[in-house]
């Protein structure tokens, strides 16, 4: 299972914060050290990884806030990627 | 509509490109090769496109960019009013710049001079109308950032000054008054906060991940200096720091050599994915 989006995503922010211990439906911007630049990489990085791109109207921080929502995310814009 | 001129395609250049186009000014962007400017563009453009996500307005990119034009020299801004320069914070490198600006710049024209560091008044000398350059420290990100310092040189007109504080408010910012003085508030305070916390990292007395976290939860920063200075550039908090140095001749000014290292290994921050931090490329 480890290749799931939600799996790579986690792996992403955790690699980046090590320090943090973080599930896929926490919200990483409620952590307190993370922020709003993060986002931009995060974008940077599910659309390098997945090969989507996210249309304005998505860049919305409330889509990148738990590993959940920025899989869903990938999903809507990559159906075969979608998670189960 | 006058266009302003924006000399140098950096981390600074780029985003008072952005600042300016999307608060309905026409830009000429200007750096020393083409290659430089279409990254910038590029940059532009993500950024425009991120902007949302960081906080700031909805913007259109095509608009934006639309407003902006590149040219490969200082003399790309010969026909401008106003002038915004943005180039590296290294003594020489700035003079160059300057003569260039005031043998083609017409009489009138207002010289910005974007420095975290350098004396307003030692730029000024090396143009023949001192009274026309002032000086404005910009933040990063620039459009993000909602006040700036504004600096006046020993001969800057008050008509000057009036020109640059419309042109600013014009781009959302709130102009903070401070004298002609090395580093002015900010980076007397915020350089030799860096250094020394580079030196932490250096004697190995906490990693930057700790040092930063002090800051953070203990003070209530937003973000830590060994984060802030990826975000700046390692090498520009380098400079920064070595300008000091040289201009106060105060050994509390002296640059760490881990700064020394990562600038010449070229682990400059954000900027080339890596400094203090790795970074998810683009």
């Amino acid at each position: 299972m480890s290749n799931t989006p939600t799996q790579q995503i986690l792996d992403f922010v955790r690699g980046r914060y090590p320090q943090a211990e973080i599930d896929e439906t926490q919200d990483i911007f409620a952590l307190g050290f993370v922020n709003s630049l993060f986002a931009m990489e995060l974008v940077m990085f599910v659309e390098k990884t997945f090969g989507v791109t996210i249309p304005n109207e998505e860049l919305r921080i409330d889509n990148f806030r738990t590993a959940s929502t920025m899989a869903a995310l990938v999903g809507r814009l990559s159906p075969t990627l979608a998670v189960a | 509509m006058t266009v302003i001129g924006v000399i140098g395609a950096g981390v600074m250049g780029v985003g008072v490109a952005q600042n300016l186009a999307q608060t309905g000014h026409d830009v000429v962007l200007v750096d020393k090769d083409e290659r430089i400017l279409s990254d910038a563009l590029a940059t532009i453009a993500r950024n425009t496109r991120m902007s949302r996500l960081m906080g700031g307005p909805a913007l259109d990119a095509d608009e934006v960019l639309a407003r902006i034009t590149t040219a490969v020299g200082a003399a790309g801004a010969a026909k401008c009013d106003l002038v915004i320069e943005n180039v590296t914070e290294n003594w020489e490198t700035k003079r160059q710049v300057y003569e260039v600006l005031d043998a083609e710049c017409g009489p009138d024209t207002v010289f910005v001079v974007n420095t975290s560091a350098i004396p307003i008044t030692k730029v000024a000398a090396v143009t023949g109308r001192p009274d026309k350059v002032v000086g404005v420290h910009f933040m990063n990100p620039v459009p993000a950032k909602p006040a700036v310092e504004l600096i006046p040189g020993f001969h800057t007109s008050p008509e000057t000054v009036q020109r640059t504080r419309d042109l600013l408010t014009a781009m959302g910012k709130k102009s903070i008054d401070v004298k002609d003085s090395c580093g002015f508030v900010s980076n007397r305070v915020l350089m030799l906060t860096v250094n020394e916390a580079a030196y932490l990292v250096h004697e190995g007395v906490a990693d930057a991940e700790s040092v930063d976290e002090v800051f953070r939860s203990c003070f209530g920063h937003p973000m830590g200096p060994l984060e802030t200075a990826d975000l700046i550039g390692v090498d520009t908090i380098l400079y920064s720091v070595e300008v000091l140095y040289e201009h106060y001749a105060d050994s509390k000014y002296r640059p760490c050599p881990l700064l020394k290292q990562m600038t010449d290994a070229g682990l400059h921050g954000r900027k080339t994915g890596r400094g203090f931090y790795t970074y998810a490329s683009n």
